[in-house]
């Protein structure tokens, strides 16, 4: 008998959700302390997919970091090429072709639609319904199968190069992405009857996890989840890189900053990104695919820091060059690291139904969370 | 005589009586005579179990899987995989049963045992034909809603007995939630007791000659039946107790082998008796088209039945605990004391 129970009759149970537990997507370890249904208190441990990425970069070139950047946030691969090259082609002063932009802002935003994709089956199955993830693994797969004809590659692109990207788009590229952005339109419609609109999901979702905006700001979340509380912050938008302000899109945000804004505004985005895709084939001329790079790539001795929006949020690398062919530091802001910590916060006085609901519509991704 | 367009039930009723006018003969006492009746009907009955169940499970792959963009089992045993859970039986049987170190080891064992029995015992009173009947009780349907009440007990001894805590948990959720479901399961059908006078299977179905319930103003009965039937046999929106993605499998998570395999048979004879349930008290049981043999177009509607709570679990999300719970007793509880209420008014008026 412990003490507790001498004293009150009541016991605190813990409860370890995870690492191998169907909903923690991954390896997340949740320490729950519970009284009866209800979390007193949660404490994400993590780090059990750790491998040491911002070490390895340092013992690799500039190039090769590129393909390491895969392994970060391994659904959305584009956008961690994308974090990649901008540190060294900034630091060079290179000036990228035309139609190489266009190709990396139609391959991240393809990205983002995948990788939301993910989201909206993998948020599906946590809330108990099976059948969204096969729907949305079916859109998922026209878009890999597009960056197989591209880079050869469906999970690990490594398609981005300092200066460009490695090869040129295939004949029925263009074609293809056009047949699917026809064909995705309708598919949103789906969704929305399928889970968006009913009333068991809207009850699972609504008012739970709410995040408010001064919250969401001292957490310094990004992407979807900082949106979905009200804050218009979007680095697409606000910190304009590549050709991103070129297009005409809007920023989808939520107002209550719950769970169901927080998946809203995941299904608005990919209606943007389609836009952003037309919007880019319809400006993609023939050209240059990459800019003249030497073979060795030095950047000169200094320090930046290049940001991109991933689909997750914030995607930023800060990295030092002491003008050899390696970094000298290579430090990986991940967006899904950052969006986790608030969950310590939130789980507190939520059932445990409510544990994976709000673990589900933070979105994150372990490869990137422990790097 | 028998005739070819003559139903099972009227088979089974000129064999009972061959079969009595043979002990005549030989003098045969009437307590033996009823032994091998019965337990004549109670092989047949445990035969028809055990294929319902292969096929309700092969059912239900075939059809989460047509919903969920895929074909299923495409391979074992040739035409449509039709023998994949067979395989799968034969596979949970050569399976190792592990009982956890620190678990009730009997009370872990007889678990499985305790929600399989009672789900057989409902099958003596559903009425497949027209004298097709293990017992045709005066009580049947309270036989059937007694028994189905033993199998929150087992779940709740599974999740205790293995002494892990998404077991604890998922025995805790099932144990308030079927508790809070069986009272509107059971005045959803009070009402067509009250139509009808009678809580005998085969009056119930005598009374919906000409027009099944389901037509008349116990449609809202019905409604709340198949809502507190989903619940009652844990499927989808109301599967809180194994809740894959909260509770691993909640209350089975430390079962192995055969006896995770009586969990699993319960719970698909447990939809079939609530689905054949449905169908005596709102469609009609055997009634139907006299060119139709009775337990046809009972087995038919029951399937509908069938496939309707299939529907519902590869398209709805599951429900919360709490609101589980708000839902069953704040609305479901209310409402059916108000079907109960508008029957009584139907009753006066009509009658």
């Amino acid at each position: 008998m412990t003490e507790q129970i001498k004293n009150t009759g009541f016991e605190e149970m813990t409860l370890n959700m995870g690492p191998q537990h169907p909903s923690t997507h991954g390896v997340l370890h949740l320490l729950l302390k519970m009284d009866g249904e209800v979390i007193t208190e949660a404490r994400p441990d993590i780090g059990y997919l750790h491998r040491g990425m911002e070490k390895l970069a340092e013992k690799r070139t500039w190039g090769a970091n590129i393909a390491l950047s895969d392994r970060w946030d391994y659904i959305a691969s584009m956008s961690n090429n994308f974090a990649a090259v901008l540190g060294p082609e900034k630091l060079m002063n290179i000036t990228v072709p035309k139609r190489a932009e266009y190709i990396r802002v139609i391959m991240a935003e393809l990205n983002r639609i995948a990788s939301h994709l993910i989201f909206f089956g993998t948020y599906g199955i946590d809330i108990g319904a099976f059948t969204p993830f096969f729907y949305a693994f079916r859109e998922r797969e026209m878009i890999l199968d597009l960056y197989e004809s591209v880079c050869g590659a469906r999970l690990t692109y490594n398609y981005f190069r300092i200066g460009g990207v490695s090869a040129d788009l295939p004949a029925d590229f263009v074609p293809g992405v056009k047949s699917f952005i026809d064909y995705f339109r309708p598919k949103l419609k789906e969704y929305d009857t399928l889970l968006s609109t009913n009333p068991i999901f809207m009850d699972r979702t609504v008012g739970v996890g709410n995040i408010s905006k001064e919250e969401a700001i001292d957490w310094a979340l990004s992407g979807p989840n900082i949106r979905a509380s009200g804050v218009n912050f979007d680095i697409r938008k606000d910190d304009a890189y590549s050709v991103y302000n070129e297009f005409d899109f809007n920023i989808p945000t939520g107002k209550n900053g719950d769970c169901f804004d927080r998946y809203m505004v995941r299904m608005n985005e990919m209606k943007e990104s389609a836009r952003i895709i037309e919007q880019a084939i319809e400006k993609l001329e023939p050209g240059d695919i990459i800019a003249k790079v030497a073979k060795v790539v030095r950047p000169p001795a200094g320090e930046i820091y290049t940001h991109v929006e991933a689909p997750k949020g914030e995607l930023g690398v800060y990295c030092i060059s002491d003008g050899s062919t390696l970094p000298y530091r290579y430090k990986v802001r991940g967006p899904s690291f950052v969006n986790l910590a608030i969950l310590q916060k939130m789980l507190k006085g939520l059932k445990i139904a409510d544990v994976v609901a709000v673990l589900g519509s933070i979105d994150i991704v372990l490869g990137e969370v422990d790097r | 005589m028998i005739y070819a367009s003559q139903s099972l039930g009227d088979l089974w009723a000129w064999a009972l009586n061959q079969f009595a006018v043979f002990c005549g003969w030989l003098g045969i006492p009437e307590v033996i005579r009823y032994t091998v009746e019965k337990g004549a009907y109670a092989v047949g009955l445990l035969v028809f179990i055990s294929l319902t169940a292969l096929v309700l499970i092969y059912m239900e792959r075939k059809v989460s899987a047509h919903m969920q963009l895929r074909y299923g089992p495409m391979w074992t045993g040739g035409w449509h995989g039709w023998s994949q859970t067979i395989a799968d039986m034969i596979k949970l049987l050569l399976k190792e049963d592990v009982i956890p170190d620190k678990a009730d080891r009997w009370v872990h064992r007889i678990a499985p045992i305790v929600i399989f029995v009672p789900s057989l015992v409902g099958f003596l009173v559903i009425p497949f034909d027209k004298y097709l009947i293990g017992a045709d009780l005066n009580v049947g349907i309270l036989i059937i809603f007694g028994f189905s009440s033993i199998a929150v007990l087992s779940i709740f001894m599974g999740g205790w007995a293995s002494n892990n805590k998404y077991t604890l948990l998922g025995g805790l959720r099932s144990a308030a939630q079927m508790i809070s479901y069986e009272l509107p399961l059971v005045l959803s059908v009070l009402g067509v007791v009250m139509t009808v006078g009678s809580l005998k299977m085969s009056d119930i179905v005598m009374a919906q000659k000409d027009v099944w319930f389901l037509f008349t103003p116990n449609f809202l009965g019905f409604i709340i039946y198949i809502i507190a039937g989903t619940a009652e046999v844990n499927r989808t929106p109301f599967d809180i107790p194994e809740a894959e993605s909260e509770l691993v499998s909640g209350y089975n998570t430390e079962y192995s082998g055969l006896k995770y395999g009586f969990f699993m048979l319960s719970e698909f004879t447990n939809t079939f008796i609530i689905s054949a349930i449905a169908a005596t008290f709102f469609m009609g049981g055997w009634n139907g088209p006299s060119w139709l043999p009775g337990i046809v177009s009972f087995l038919a509607k029951t399937y509908l039945i069938v496939f309707l709570l299939m529907w519902f679990r590869w398209t709805f999300p599951r429900f919360r605990v709490d609101r589980l719970m708000d839902f069953g007793w704040k609305f479901l509880l209310p409402l059916s004391f108000f079907n109960i209420l508008m029957i009584a008014v139907w009753i006066l008026v009509t009658k």
